[in-house]
């Protein structure tokens, strides 16, 4: 028989597994993977350079459009490194808003990742399951900042506006039957945080719903135990973070280790693996759903509990009411100054990160004192994770490479920026 | 990070690599240190390895070019009695930095910055290393120490033309393949120098000068009034109270 050389393969970028736009030169021998060489950039839309060129609040929106699956998370790392910067703090009850939506947005990506991850290896029902409950966290975007994805809700200073008194519900339409349309509407008779409240009781049990079909699944078992295996220090020398880095077994979590917004005040645990493969970073991940869904509700209670301002009392900052700014000659000045030449940042540096959903969302910033930054940096968590690409996939088969890829979470608004 | 954390860390750092690490003033509280680009390797492999440090997490490298560090485009002090200028002319002095200025910069133009994390500690450090000379800005890799830095060195080549010694995979990472030029210096353009389109007649897509014309929005200013200046911030603002009243009036 003829002896067959090692070859190369070429992976994307339009392949349903490469999870957007990754292309993937993977030497193989036989159905083995020799080497991987990921090429990435293809999303590349030069975000820093960009909000080089604006005033500081003017980039808030690209933050959104980096990871696009967990929006509110990017931002609330751009806007902690403003703060840092002009030495601000927001006021309480935005920080506790901060971090409801920093966990629905973590819920909102997780359920994103199980979805795919479950469809790139061969189980289909899963990723009907989790979109319905994406759906819900979805119109709590709406409601609260009017987009369902772009949110641009987290401003330097707090959030934009309070929380909405009325959850909308959906406008009756002839092609849906009449009691279609109370299911739909479900928990939407209050406010919002009533409608997160309803969301969060009914939560646990969809979690357990999903664990049913995966977690004790043969097949699901088949392809992700023993899969990847990154051991601690090696996670750690290749600058994993987050579910990665703890699916490995390393205790780390800024919301613990460095808390920030409101997290000090809230109760509960970080899941870690043992063996570090693609199983355990997905239990990782399903306890992970659990612990958010957690926080949500004590932020809810807080919340109901605690009125009070969103957003700093400070018009250099923060734009007028516009009630006021019709009447006042001093408001209408400062929400024309704020929204054309925006505000001067003191000379300095600064690096803000947060547990993103994904891991270390970090913003570096240098301002030498301009309304613009003189230079942002976006720290991605996806881009180690995937620069690791190569070490993770040597030596398995050519369908493994997709359960890695999945394992990864990979999402290319934030790889390429 | 409790301060007394940082300070005893920053006193370890000093004692330890008393010449070498040289501590900057950070308005954010933050440990940050200036570093000449021959020692980075080996004080880097000693920040990482012995236990008093254990950086063992590179966080991220960042390429940083400083031209045009605190140059701006509209005057805002003695504006007053000539008025200020309403928009910014292409060409204007200031619109955009240029490399071909005169002046001896008062620091070179590239730095690299490198955030490293200590898990045992719980302790973020800073290092800035500017590179030596320009065509190329050279630099050492820390690869050998960091397995992370391959990429995010990786990127400051592809973006800011910083050489990385000893990298082993140098290739860019980002930018499109036959990509030239480095996209984040100050002096590139933001709309960029090519543009593409699809060639009806010659049926494949072509590579032509960019059409559009750059333009500034939103005026670069560096302003130095009182929420700026803590000394002047001491005093209550009696101008501004009553600018409100007689608003209100």
């Amino acid at each position: 028989m003829a002896e067959f050389q090692s070859y190369t393969m070429n992976f994307g970028p339009q392949h349903p597994a490469a999870h957007g736009v990754l292309r993937l030169i993977l030497e193989m021998d036989g159905e083995v993977v020799v080497r991987a060489d990921p090429h990435v950039g293809l999303l590349h839309r030069a975000t820093e350079k960009l909000a080089e060129s604006k005033p500081y609040n003017q980039s808030i929106g690209y933050m959104d459009r980096l990871d696009y699956v967990s929006m509110m998370a990017n931002e609330h790392g751009y806007v902690a490194a403003i703060e840092k910067l002009l030495g601000i703090q927001p006021p309480v009850r935005a920080r506790y808003i901060r971090v409801m939506f920093d966990e629905i947005t973590r819920i909102l990506n997780h359920l994103l990742w199980l979805g795919c991850h479950g469809l790139d290896v061969g189980a289909m029902t899963i990723f009907l399951y989790c979109f319905r409950e994406r759906e819900n966290l979805m119109d709590c975007y709406e409601a609260v900042s009017g987009t369902r994805m772009h949110a641009t809700y987290y401003r330097p200073g707090g959030v934009y506006r309070d929380l909405p008194e009325v959850m909308p519900k959906h406008l009756a339409e002839s092609s849906r039957k009449g009691d279609r349309d109370a299911a739909l509407d479900e928990g939407r008779d209050g406010s919002l945080l009533d409608f997160i409240e309803h969301f969060t009781q009914r939560f646990p049990a969809r979690v357990d719903e999903y664990e049913t079909l995966l977690t004790d699944n043969r097949i699901w078992k088949q392809r992700t135990v023993g899969i990847a295996v990154v051991p601690p220090e090696r996670a750690i020398n290749l600058g994993f973070t987050g579910p990665m880095l703890r699916g490995s077994g390393v205790e780390w979590d800024l919301r613990k280790k460095q808390p920030y917004a409101a997290y000090a005040d809230m109760d509960f645990d970080i899941p870690v693996g043992t063996n570090g493969d693609c199983y355990d970073r997905y239990l990782v991940r399903m306890e992970e759903l659990r612990q958010s869904n957690r926080m949500i509700s004590q932020c809810v209670d807080w919340l109901r509990a605690n009125p009070g301002p969103v957003m700093l009392d400070d018009y250099k900052l923060a734009p007028p009411k516009r009630t006021e700014m019709k009447e006042k000659m001093e408001s209408l000045i400062h929400h024309f100054k704020l929204f054309t030449e925006g505000y001067c940042v003191p000379e300095g540096e600064a690096y803000a990160a947060v547990e993103h959903p994904k891991g270390e969302f970090g913003v570096y910033l240098v301002s030498d004192g301009a309304n613009k930054p003189f230079r942002v940096k976006i720290r991605a968590p996806g881009f180690p994770h995937l620069a690791a690409m190569d070490e993770m996939v040597r030596g398995h088969m050519l369908a493994d490479v997709v359960a890695t890829i999945g394992t990864m979470d990979i999402v290319f608004g934030e790889i390429d920026r | 990070m409790s301060v007394a954390k940082l300070d005893s860390m920053a006193h370890a750092l000093g004692e330890r690599f008393g010449g070498v690490l040289r501590r900057r003033e950070s308005s954010c509280g933050e440990l940050s240190f200036d570093l000449d680009a021959p020692d980075l390797v080996n004080t880097a492999a000693l920040l990482r390895g012995e236990e008093e440090f254990s950086f063992e997490s590179l966080i991220d490298v960042c390429g940083v070019d400083y031209l045009g560090y605190g140059q701006v485009q509209w005057r805002t002090e003695q504006a007053t009695g000539t008025g200020f200028s309403r928009a910014v002319q292409p060409g204007d002095a200031g619109s955009g930095p240029s490399a071909a200025e005169g002046e001896a910069p008062a620091r070179p133009r590239f730095a690299a910055i490198y955030h490293l994390l200590s898990l045992r500690h719980n302790l973020r450090i800073r290092l800035r290393v500017f590179a030596q000379g320009e065509n190329p800005p050279l630099l050492p890799s820390v690869t050998g120490i960091w397995q992370a830095a391959d990429w995010f060195e990786r990127e400051a080549f592809d973006l800011f033309g910083l050489v990385f010694e000893d990298h082993g995979d140098l290739r860019r990472i980002l930018t499109d393949y036959g990509f030239i030029g480095h996209p984040f210096r100050k002096d590139f353009p933001l709309s960029g120098k090519v543009e593409v389109r699809y060639d009806e007649s010659k049926r494949r897509v072509v590579y032509e000068p960019v059409s559009i014309e750059p333009r500034t929005l939103v005026p670069r200013v560096i302003r130095d009034d009182h929420r700026y200046r803590p000394e002047l911030r001491a005093e209550p603002s009696v101008a501004e109270e009553g600018g409100e009243a007689s608003a209100d009036g």
